[in-house]
């Protein structure tokens, strides 16, 4: 193992606001976006790429935060969940899961929002089908995935309609 | 999980990064990273040095040229899903589109599948039925070599210690050519049970060529010869199709694990070989037909 690790100066956009930090090369974009900015609605969930609890947007494609380094995010611009309302109103997709009750404990809710959020900024109108393959990335495990389902085509319609 | 603390570099070239490997010895390419780094956060890879390849201008790219696609080593799994030229290939698309899930496609590349030798990697199964040179770089110059001699064994390659994936070349099937694959999961983010891919040039009612591989039932991807030799110059019929499928079945050589016992990973390797003989054949008649992933 080297002896002494150089760290590396990194810029980067998390929901609009820019930062300039040096960070060890090991250190996970997750471990940045909570530790370093505070920003701790990205969750950890299992920490081995598979449930999708730590889902961010970088440069509007939904990444697994705990599988980049954060050094790979330089000159990035990244999206979490505290970046999704605008002017203290919530965003569609934050409130079509409150009305159709898609979230029960919450962990996986924020991951699940901007797995949803990449889908509608590609497909405005997405079948179910198209959903499910969409958010099969983010595992969850208490509302049998209904509830979200139905969030996501609310979210859409409101996207749509608004 | 941290990994082990590591030297980080970044690569201004694909030759810069091939002379870094020689430079540094214990040194790792990060390409997408959704392999890469879930081992070294396991500390089953612990490079003292990481080169990192995402900062390389123009390696990603899909470029259909003189009856070939040209794939850049860094060409991610969801660019090659939404691409229409890669499109013209249906079993490409079928791999690029199930891979994994959403997240994981939009990190990883097809030049670190490959490179990574993985036995129940996707991308390896599918483009051994395609003919599919890889071109491999070293600092000084560079060399073409066929897949089928790439992959050595699991997570064995034939790139030298210096040298990396720079481009990965697919030949256009001909006319009246069709594939389809596909690969059996528990969920989408885990690795396939058993995968199958089939590709078949039709003359008429007869199968002219046939390339069936197997994926995740033995150490490398397998071309099930015997499989393809009960088609070739054959109407696909029940007949025939059952002779390909035994022959796939008594070349699966899968290993027991939490995914399935060997008898049943047989049986799936042989299932999943009908399915994509049917979807292939339809295909080539110029059925839309959709395949690709399968779970729950």
């Amino acid at each position: 193992m080297p002896d002494v690790i150089e760290k590396v100066a990194i810029k980067l956009t998390v929901n609009g606001k820019a930062h300039s930090l040096e960070v060890e090369p090991r250190m996970l974009l997750v471990e940045l976006i909570r530790e370093a900015l505070d920003l701790t609605g990205t969750h950890v969930g299992c920490d081995t790429t598979y449930c999708g609890a730590c889902t961010v947007l970088m440069n509007g494609a939904a990444v697994k935060s705990c599988t980049v380094f954060a050094v790979q995010a330089d000159g990035a611009e990244l999206i979490t969940v505290e970046g999704l309302e605008r002017d203290g109103q919530l965003h569609p997709i934050q409130k079509a899961f409150g009305d159709a009750h898609g979230l029960q404990c919450g962990y996986c809710t924020p991951g699940l929002m901007l797995a949803t959020a990449q889908l509608l900024s590609q497909n405005k109108q997405p079948s179910e089908k198209e959903i499910r393959k969409a958010i099969a990335g983010n595992t969850c495990r208490c509302t049998g995935y209904q509830n979200i389902l139905k969030a996501i085509q609310m979210a859409a319609q409101s996207i749509k309609g608004a | 999980m941290y990994p082990r603390a590591f030297h980080y570099h970044r690569a201004g070239s694909l030759r810069e990064a091939a002379s870094m490997l020689s430079e540094f010895g214990d040194a790792k390419l990060l390409a997408g990273g959704q392999s890469l780094i879930p081992l070294m956060k396991l500390r089953y890879a612990n490079p003292s040095h990481l080169v990192d390849l995402n900062f390389i201008e123009g390696t990603s790219y899909i470029k259909e040229e003189s009856g070939v696609l040209r794939f850049g080593a860094l060409t991610r799994h969801a660019e090659i899903e939404a691409s229409t030229v890669a499109g013209k290939i249906p079993i490409i698309h079928d791999c690029a589109a199930g891979i994994a899930d959403v997240q994981v496609r939009n990190r990883g590349t097809i030049g670190g599948s490959l490179a990574e030798a993985d036995p129940s990697g996707d991308w390896a199964t599918v483009l051994i039925t395609l003919q599919t040179e890889v071109r491999c770089q070293k600092s000084q110059g560079d060399r073409r070599v066929q897949l089928t001699d790439f992959i050595k064994d699991a997570y064995t390659t034939a790139l030298a210690q210096d040298e990396l994936v720079s481009e990965v070349v697919v030949k256009v099937p001909p006319k009246g050519s069709a594939g389809a694959y596909l690969a059996f999961k528990r969920s989408a983010p885990v690795y396939p049970t058993a995968s199958a891919a089939v590709q078949l040039t039709m003359d008429g009612e007869t199968c002219k060529d046939a390339a069936i591989a197997l994926g995740c039932v033995g150490l490398t991807a397998i071309k099930a010869k015997d499989a393809e030799a009960a088609l070739r110059g054959q109407r696909v019929t029940e007949k025939t199709i059952a002779a390909a499928v035994e022959a796939a079945r008594a070349v699966a050589d899968p290993q027991s694990d939490m995914r399935g016992s060997v008898d049943y990973k047989r049986m799936l390797a042989g299932s999943l070989v009908k399915r994509a003989i049917d979807i292939a054949d339809r295909r080539a008649r110029g059925e839309q037909v959709e395949a690709g992933h399968i779970y729950a």
